[in-house]
């Protein structure tokens, strides 16, 4: 089995977790969205609660929902890992001038905009899913089934100014993480030819912007009461 | 014209180098870099100063051994080595920083000089075909297509100058090791020792301490001979498949 240690310590190796727990998380956010869009059907709360309560009990997505857990940390740690060497890398002096003109922003800066994400996913944990599981969250009754009233609880903090505001924000940096990820994910992976290339570009684009502000547009549409 | 040159001066390898400024008055916008480079060493051996050490050798664009960091980009702002760098690309009276190759595995030798053999090692590791050719084979004996002979050739033009390791944030030789990969990975002759060149010029990037590829692509847009980072993917690809599907050779082997 030495193989297998050698291939995933190796910068390319650990690169491909990055890329596979990277398209996964891409998948999640994904779910994740077409479960929040469900906050902007005017039946108070009711659609958004009955997905909560299935994401919640459902045994399938347990096993899914640990597993995500388990690949969050894994891109965190094992990019850390290559950080650490990627500026080792460098050696003990810098540049002491270097231009951005060959590379885009994002692409440069993976790891400050993935610990704002890491920040964010800590806080949103907190107040939404801890809440869920352990707070004592308000119920409700639909056609005699008791539901905890998570939709409550989201209306609650999106009405909070600067909540809103922490949102899009961390919403802006998902869009630029993504901006460079998912494109890089396939390279990676060595998923590059000039036949699947356009398309790879255009859908990794695409998803960069329209996930995270169909994500944003929900708090500011209850912020506003659009 | 006139310009000021801010170079970066270390007097040996352990030593701790500083930038130092130069006022060079008599400069043509003729002039190619190195050119200019040598007009101010020639000033500086007339008053009995060290001249600047650098890197040089064919002054065509071939041999990739004019490494400078140029304002921030390897080889400066054009999309050539330094040689072919001319001075009308800047400005009467700018100030350019000149300063070596960063990176762990490339040390400063003197002033502007990095030690590349790590680049060496690599294509030693793997980067060459072992098979006993025998005579001169017949022409069309081992047929190529086209596309696939002038995208060996694309990769074969890497002269190994290390700019691709001086653009990247990380310090990576990704682009490097893939182009030599590539050139043997897609040609009938490079097949023999597919998996195994792979594995083994990986195993020694990572040895020298280069950093990982996280796909900023400076280093295409910075190379010389535009080395496309179509070949990182292959060279990704080519190391999985090895990685699963080769068998462990041991050095020595017949045991």
């Amino acid at each position: 089995m030495k193989w297998l240690i050698d291939l995933f310590s190796s910068t390319l190796g650990r690169k491909v977790l990055m890329a596979l727990t990277g398209l996964f998380l891409i998948l999640f956010l994904a779910v994740h969205l077409a479960g929040n869009l469900q906050l902007l059907k005017h039946d108070g709360g009711r659609a958004f609660n009955v997905y909560a309560e299935f994401m919640s009990t459902n045994p399938l997505i347990q096993v899914i929902s640990k597993g995500n857990f388990f690949f969050i940390l894994l891109h965190a740690g094992v990019s850390l890992g290559l950080t650490i060497r990627n500026r080792k890398a460098r050696g003990s002096v810098g540049y002491a001038v270097t231009s951005g003109k060959s590379s885009i922003w994002s692409s440069r800066n993976m790891g400050i905009l993935g610990t704002v994400i890491l920040v964010f996913i800590v806080i949103h944990l907190k107040d939404f899913w801890a809440q869920m599981h352990w707070g004592g969250i308000e119920t409700v009754m639909y056609d005699g089934k008791e539901y905890r009233d998570l939709s409550k609880l989201v209306a609650y903090w999106f009405h909070v100014g600067w909540y809103v505001a922490l949102y899009c924000f961390c919403m802006i940096a998902i869009g630029f993480h993504l901006w460079h990820g998912f494109i890089s994910a396939f390279q990676t992976l060595g998923l590059n030819h000039p036949k699947y290339n356009p398309l790879i570009h255009f859908v990794g684009k695409a998803f960069a912007i329209v996930v995270p502000a169909l994500f944003a547009w929900i708090p500011l549409a209850m912020y506003f009461n659009i | 014209m006139k310009i000021t040159l801010k170079v970066w001066r270390q007097k040996s390898k352990d030593a701790k180098g500083e930038f130092k400024t130069y006022q060079h008055d008599h400069v043509s916008s003729d002039m190619s870099f190195l050119e200019m480079m040598d007009v101010l060493n020639t000033q500086l051996i007339k008053k009995g100063e060290d001249p600047i050490h650098f890197d040089h050798d064919c002054r065509e664009g071939i041999c990739g051994m004019c490494s400078m960091y140029i304002n921030g980009q390897p080889h400066g702002p054009l999309q050539t080595t330094t040689c072919q760098l001319h001075m009308r690309t800047f400005k009467d009276g700018e100030t350019i920083t000149v300063e070596p190759w960063r990176a762990q595995a490339f040390p400063v030798i003197k002033d502007l000089v990095v030690d590349r053999s790590a680049f060496d090692r690599i294509q030693q590791a793997g980067g060459y075909v072992n098979v006993n050719t025998g005579g001169v084979p017949d022409a069309n004996v081992i047929p190529i297509s086209k596309k696939i002979a002038d995208e060996a050739f694309d990769a074969a033009a890497c002269i190994g100058c290390g700019a691709c390791v001086a653009a990247c944030k990380n310090a990576s030789a990704m682009l490097f090791v893939s182009a030599k990969v590539s050139q043997f990975a897609l040609l009938p002759q490079g097949h023999a020792e597919r998996k195994e060149r792979v594995e083994k010029m990986v195993e020694q990037m990572d040895t020298e301490g280069f950093g990982s590829c996280t796909n900023t692509r400076a280093c295409e847009a910075e190379c010389p001979k535009a080395i496309s980072v179509a070949n990182i993917a292959r060279m990704n690809r080519e190391y999985f498949s090895a990685m699963v599907s080769s068998y462990e050779v041991k050095v020595g082997g017949g045991e």
